[in-house]
């Protein structure tokens, strides 16, 4: 048993005037969470609150969203940058429209991704992580996302894109907005 | 035979739906449960004698798992799915998840009621949207068609469940880690003893399943513990679904008994690409010791017989390799993954995976010397067992195996400053 958990404090009503930056419609999503767990535990609406709250700001987390998400979870704000920290597709960083995940682990390495990789690095002409000067794409290199049988693939917004080729990902791009 | 279990399905139209999955005689296990009040016992005794093990990679045996839940303490009691799988090369979960969700909703529903806990948790790693959608879709079918909820068709059981979603972490495949993310904090593994089956969830017991795990029970109490036995041979009961990836013509999901031969399961495949040579095989996902072709070609896929021939079955991912694969590159790789995904709690695991990373990197460059060699298996026999969960383990085991099937190839970087294939 870890000897550094956080002791519970019972729940506090906050006061709305404190709650700006986030939208009534995020926070309604977040009281669906809420509800899944024992109202001692609204922690654990952390993870879904912040994928809310990052894609209502257009895919990057800051600390004022931040600090307002651990009043809301009556949280330490900490707490919160702890886990905003710990899991990669929290961002901190403004990022482009569309992020392209770019799998490149040993199935997708197997079949192809580097040369994935590489053709999107010239598309753009911009390294792993950079994101286009138009502020389009952001591209990611990221660990195995669970569909290595469709390899090479990628994630961009909520879908998989498997069994890549270069013509094959210019095609996709082509059609985003 | 293939696809009798969680795949059984996958060849009608939208099997994910809740009329395919009845028609097909879904929840008719759940029913009859509730109607009879089976006893925990009769259900626990059921799955021993199928010989289930856990698909999560351990291969624990699953009736013996739930076994160990507390009967007489009072309060919540927690069944949790480890739906995170991040494993590479592992990728079935995903397919259950999109193809059967309500399969394995009733084997939640079913381990809830063994177990006596109310509550179930799916916890399924951020990235999976689609097999999210699919999820959350079969739960809303399934609550308005009164399978869940409270007081399930008039029997007195309540039994909730819901998803969770992570974001993007590996070690959260790792039991305790995992219910630490779902309790809303960084995923970091939990020091054992206590077993989550006595402090788990909210600090409440809790029983922690893989998916495919979870979605297999339905079947085995339809069909009966010794039907799924026999599928797979003694102390392997059942089939498995396997991930088929990298250098072959059919990469795939293919379910088939335990038992069945590689060479077989290669076959299905389409056998390696490019007709080319088969040169090594991953047998159970990234973690587990890389197997040369002359080694996998006799091997069997069950538990027993990949241990026996120097592996392990791990999650069923099978990683195919041809003879135009640069080993060390692989390992590099594999170690870079390792090292990226450590939560850095052990000073074995955070220190040795980086030192991993970077030596096999620098022998892959030709920047390599002959000690490194020496190092990379000191290194990695000093993270080994030294760690407070098994990622530590599993980053140690496959530069183990890399380096005693191939060192020539390694030998050859340092040497020749280039590779070999
Ligand atoms: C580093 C690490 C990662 C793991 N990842 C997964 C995973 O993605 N999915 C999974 O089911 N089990 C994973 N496991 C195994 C779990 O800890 C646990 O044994 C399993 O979920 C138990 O379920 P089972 O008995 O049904 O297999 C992982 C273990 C470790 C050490
Ligand atoms: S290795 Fe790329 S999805 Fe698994």
């Amino acid at each position: 048993m870890r000897t550094t958990k956080l002791e519970k404090k019972p729940v506090e009503v906050v006061n709305n005037s404190d709650l700006m930056l986030i939208s009534k419609q995020s926070y309604a999503a977040i009281d669906k969470w809420i509800a899944k767990y024992h109202p001692e535990n609204r922690q654990a609406a952390v993870i879904p609150a912040l994928h809310i709250v990052q894609e209502e700001n257009g895919g990057h987390l800051t600390i004022a969203l931040m600090d307002e998400l651990a009043l809301y979870l009556n949280m330490p704000t900490i707490a919160v940058y702890e886990v905003a920290s710990f899991y990669s597709m929290f961002e901190h960083k403004p990022i482009g429209k569309h992020k392209v995940s770019i799998c490149t682990n040993i199935s997708c390495m197997l079949r192809g991704s580097e040369e994935i990789v590489e053709h999107l690095k010239k598309k753009f002409a911009i390294n792993l992580g950079e994101t286009t000067t138009d502020g389009k794409f952001t591209v990611k290199e990221v660990e195995c996302l669970g569909a290595c049988v469709g390899a090479p693939m990628c994630l961009i917004g909520r879908e998989y894109h498997e069994y890549l080729t270069p013509e094959k990902i210019d095609a996709i791009l082509e059609k985003l907005e | 035979m293939a696809n009798e279990v969680c795949f059984s399905t996958l060849h009608l139209d939208k099997s994910w739906a809740l009329s395919t999955y009845q028609a097909a005689g879904g929840y008719a296990v759940w029913k009859r449960i509730l109607k009879n009040k089976t006893s925990p016992d009769d259900i626990i005794s059921e799955l021993k004698t199928s010989a289930l093990r856990g698909r999560g990679g351990a291969g624990f045996p699953t009736g013996l798992k739930w076994s160990f839940m507390p009967r007489n303490t009072p309060g919540q009691k927690y069944i949790v799915c480890n739906s995170d799988e991040g494993e590479p090369g592992t990728c079935k979960d995903r397919d259950i998840l999109r193809y059967n969700p309500h399969a394995l909703i009733e084997g939640m529903a079913i381990a809830g009621y063994t177990i006596g806990a109310s509550i179930g948790y799916n916890y399924m790693r951020g990235e999976f949207y689609e097999p999210y959608d699919r999820f959350e879709t079969a739960l809303e079918e399934a609550y308005k068609a009164g399978i869940l909820g409270k007081n399930i068709f008039k029997s007195g059981v309540d039994f909730d469940l819901h998803s969770h979603i992570g974001a993007g972490a590996y070690i959260c495949g790792e039991e305790t880690a995992l219910l630490e993310s779902l309790e809303g904090k960084k995923g970091l593994p939990r020091f054992k003893p206590p077993f989550p089956a006595s402090y788990g969830l909210f600090g409440r017991p809790t029983t922690i399943n893989n998916t495919e795990t979870l979605a297999s029970v339905p079947y085995i109490l339809a069909n009966g513990g010794k039907w799924f036995l026999e599928l797979g041979r003694p102390n392997n009961g059942g089939s498995k679904l396997f991930s088929v990836s990298g250098h072959v013509n059919k990469p795939g999901n293919y379910e088939v008994p335990l038992g069945t031969p590689f060479a077989e399961l290669l076959e299905m495949a389409g056998g390696v690409w490019k007709g080319k040579e088969l040169k090594a095989v991953i047998p159970g996902g990234s973690s587990t010791p890389v197997l040369p072709a002359k080694i996998a070609m006799e091997m069997d896929m069950d538990y027993d017989s990949i241990a026996k021939a120097g592996s392990m079955l791990g999650a069923g991912s099978v990683i195919i390799m041809d003879e135009t694969t640069c080993m060390v590159k692989t390992l590099g790789r594999l170690a870079y993954f390792y090292y990226d995904e450590s939560c850095g709690q052990c000073t074995p695991c955070r220190e040795g995976t980086g030192w991993l990373s970077r030596v096999v990197n620098r022998i892959e460059i030709g920047k390599g010397q002959q000690q490194d060699l020496d190092l990379l298996l000191d290194v990695a026999g000093k993270i080994g067992g030294r760690t407070i969960c098994g990622l530590g383990d599993a980053a140690a085991m496959p530069v183990m195996s890399f380096l005693n099937h191939y060192r020539d190839e390694f030998q050859f970087h340092v040497d020749h400053k280039r590779c070999m294939v």
